[in-house]
């Protein structure tokens, strides 16, 4: 039922009068075993380390599985079989059977995309609705796009013979673990490189499913080696000698570390690292869309995305309206189980990221800007936060200069584009940007004065194969995605 | 049909063997497969003589009503998500390779070796396969931004041309024919298609592979027929965009030209091409089908930006 309130926004009760009934996915597509191995040289085999961690599900903290800790030996051996299988079979096949093979995962990822979505739900507790419809089929479809390129690369870079670099050591976050993998694989093994993947630690699943996947579409052994650990084995990876190229999704500072160990060696690197997004509505904005692409730019994935739009810039003749329709919207969100399809915030992806989150809301408080949060339930178990929106911040707060990696949104104003350029540039990252407004004049300004490798005009958060995906400054360097993701993989020679 | 000739050698072999089903070979139209409507046929032959079948010999109405579900389909197989596009074009290859022995065979029959028939064939997948993956690559090789003085946005994209008549090459059964099918509707147009005259058996059952792939209906309309008569009716189509043809025949090529004249058609001869060669794929293919589309957008010029890090 509708309650008129004095703005001119309408407000549901969803608490009294409409109550959603679960509507959960089934679990039981999802065969998880209970401990897996290390995937090197096309096998699962045990850790010489003869470490192994749990793996747990962050919305009900119980264990799903265990998965090995490589250590360094193990790390070798990954790295050798890669090399081997580099210089047996991958450099000398020809991109057409190359093309064939990698077309083989993405139509194998489609046809098992279910058990592949409920398992990415399971292990890193975001909502179904998320993985079903969007990690796992643009993971897929990225295996699809790149598969297409590996014997047209003449056709991307014209007048030059493009070489795979050889081995690369990938390492990818927590927050979207089997597209981060195929954002990291797909090209890598187009351009003919062989790979050391290593997922992150509370969120191996996946990957180790890939692996299985990887197995079954008989790729030659060693092609791709999945090896699970946490911190000391990607450290491991970056610095063992015979990797070639070093392709890292992670915080900025773990990537400067990267940097400076790489230093010295003959290693490529990409990076792609934090962000702090900031979304701009004008004064002209359609508003409601703005709202929903505001709403979706900070709470998609829990706001655990390198690209969340978390620091909004409303133009003060609409602040108020503005900030009562993301009030009203905010109320709606439903935080909870990530397996139930209504659900629109789930689990925090560890407890270690919620401690970090909650000290950050303590900083935005103690800094003195104004906090709003939704008033939803939360589960008793497991890690959740509700959505969270401060107001009266300053440019120079910490919640406003910092990522927080969290359903945090912070909001300031301004009254003219020139001053909204100067605070939306005022950070060391530039990893996106958005902007809302009515004037494509006034779009095309604004994409060109904004220091970030992804701009969206009226949306947010949109993902493509096609599309290249990157940062400038401190948010790293090298795209991801496109006709541009393949240099990243490449030698160009004449 | 292998054994046409050689069923009724004795009155034994017609008690004790089972008798083979014969197919009919139909034209596809639309998504369905009717029979010409004209009523005529013309047996195919091959070199030896061999009776293969009575083949469809299409009239100017069929290709009328080809042109119309083909005109009918752009609409919204142009406006796919080209991805989408590349998954279909993916799909048809699956489907080939299940039925590849057929293939084969109708080739054995056509005076092809084995050996001949199996690498036209596995071509032929490949080449889908191909051209699948050129389905969301092509804009990004042929697209351009371009850097104009004023303070525009200014942008070039390549769009579909529209409806593609296309004769196919004649003296290979499948690879041309599926060569061209392929760059042409990765690229967003439909086509009317006549198959090779000489040697239509694969024409007819390749309409059946795109049947079974997920293609709408009219994105690919497959006559058989002689192309000395349907050419002009063809070239002449007010509603066909563009023409393809691959024969050394001068003189059917002028009427080709002379004919796209009317509403000033794309005319696109590939007369070397050994369509069995690698030489012979290319997004240039793709390109040859295509509009280029060029949008300007003024973009505001205000402070702001500039030298900050």
């Amino acid at each position: 039922m509708a309650v008129k309130k004095r703005s001119n926004t309408v407000r549901l009760k969803f608490e009294t009068e409409w109550k959603y009934d679960p509507a959960p996915e089934s679990k039981n597509i999802a065969q998880i075993r209970d401990r897996y191995e290390l995937f090197i040289n096309g096998a699962f085999v045990k850790p010489l380390s003869r470490k192994y961690m749990p793996t747990i599900n962050p919305a009900t903290e119980e264990k799903l599985s265990e998965v090995a800790e490589a250590g360094n030996a193990d790390v070798n051996l990954a790295v050798k079989s890669a090399r081997t299988a580099y210089n047996k079979y991958w450099k000398k096949l020809n991109g057409k059977e190359r093309s064939k093979y990698i077309f083989r995962i993405a139509r194998m990822l489609q046809e098992k995309a279910r058990e592949f979505a409920v398992i990415e739900s399971l292990d890193g507790g975001k909502p179904i609705r998320e993985s079903r419809d969007f990690d796992v089929p643009t993971a897929a479809n990225h295996f699809f796009y790149y598969a297409g390129w590996a014997d047209k690369l003449e056709y991307a870079f014209p007048n030059r013979k493009a070489e795979p670099l050889g081995v690369a050591g990938q390492i990818i976050p927590w927050n979207f673990p089997l597209l981060m993998a195929a954002w990291k694989i797909a090209p890598a093994l187009a351009t003919g490189n062989t790979v050391v993947l290593k997922p992150a630690e509370t969120t191996p699943l996946t990957a180790l499913k890939l692996a299985e996947l990887i197995q079954e579409a008989d790729l030659p052994p060693g092609v791709v080696n999945i090896i699970t650990g946490a911190g000391a084995t990607g450290a491991a990876i970056v610095q063992h000698p015979d990797i070639n190229k070093i392709a890292f999704t992670g915080s900025t500072d773990v990537g400067k570390l990267i940097q400076k160990a790489i230093a010295g060696t003959s290693k490529k690197a990409t990076l792609e690292l934090g962000g702090k997004a900031a979304n701009i509505i004008f004064d002209d904005a359609p508003l409601d869309q703005a709202v929903e692409g505001v709403i979706n730019g900070i709470f998609f994935n829990q706001g655990h995305v390198c690209c969340a739009g978390s620091r909004l810039y409303v133009q003060e003749s609409v602040y108020k309206i503005v900030l009562r329709k993301l009030k009203d919207r905010l109320a709606t969100l439903i935080v909870g189980d990530p397996l139930d399809k209504n659900t629109d915030i789930g689990a925090i992806n560890s407890k270690q990221q919620l401690e970090t989150i909650h000290r950050y809301i303590q900083i935005g408080k103690q800094e003195g800007a104004e906090m709003y949060q939704s008033e939803c339930a939360l589960p008793r178990k497991g890690f959740f936060c509700r959505p969270t929106l401060f107001t009266n911040v300053a440019q120079s707060s910490r919640i406003a200069q910092e990522e927080i990696f969290g359903p945090v949104l912070t909001i300031q104003t301004f009254r003219t584009e020139e001053e909204v350029i100067e605070k939306a540039n005022n950070t060391p990252f530039g990893l996106s940007a958005g902007v809302w407004t009515d004037k494509g004049s006034k779009i095309f300004n604004m994409t060109s004065k904004l220091r970030a490798g992804v701009v969206w005009a009226n949306t947010y958060n949109k993902f493509d194969p096609t599309s290249p995906f990157g940062g400038y400054k401190e948010s790293g360097f090298g795209r991801e995605g496109g006709l541009h993701g393949l240099s990243s993989y490449v030698h160009l020679s004449f | 049909m292998p054994n046409k000739k050689s069923t009724l050698k004795s009155e034994s072999a017609v008690a004790s063997k089972r008798l083979e089903v014969l197919k009919t070979y139909k034209i596809y139209i639309g998504g369905q497969f009717p029979r010409t409507e004209s009523g005529r046929y013309y047996i195919a032959l091959n070199q030896k003589g061999k009776k293969l079948a009575n083949v469809c010999l299409s009239s100017r109405k069929d290709i009328r009503d080809a042109v119309e579900s083909s005109r009918n389909a752009f609409g919204s197989w142009s406006s796919r998500a080209a991805f989408n596009r590349g998954q279909i074009l993916y799909r048809m290859a699956e489907m080939l390779e299940g039925r590849k022995e057929q293939f084969i065979q109708e080739m054995t029959e056509m005076d092809a070796t084995r050996i001949q028939a199996e690498k036209e064939v596995h071509l032929s997948i490949d080449r889908l396969i191909y051209y699948a993956g050129w389905a969301d690559k092509y804009q990004q090789v042929f697209s351009s931004v371009n850097p104009v003085a004023s303070s525009h946005f200014n942008f070039s994209t390549p769009e579909p041309m529209g409806v593609v008549g296309i004769i196919a090459p004649q003296q290979t059964s499948l690879i041309g024919m599926v060569s061209l099918i392929a760059s042409v509707i990765a690229g967003g147009n439909t086509c009317v298609v006549i198959g090779s005259y000489p040697k239509p058996l694969c024409a007819v059952t390749l309409a059946e592979v795109l049947h079974a792939s997920d293609l709408p209906g009219g994105v690919v309309n497959i006559l058989t027929g002689n192309p000395a008569e349907l050419t002009s009716w063809l070239a002449g189509h007010m509603d066909v965009n563009s023409i393809v043809f691959c024969e050394k025949d001068d003189a059917l090529t002028k009427v080709i030209q002379e004919k796209s004249a009317l509403n000033v058609k794309r005319v696109q001869l590939y007369q070397t091409n050994n369509w069995l060669d690698d030489s012979s794929q290319s997004p240039y293919y793709i390109y040859d089908f295509q509009e280029i589309k060029t949008t300007w957008h003024p973009v505001e010029l205000t402070a702001g930006g500039g030298n900050k890090y």
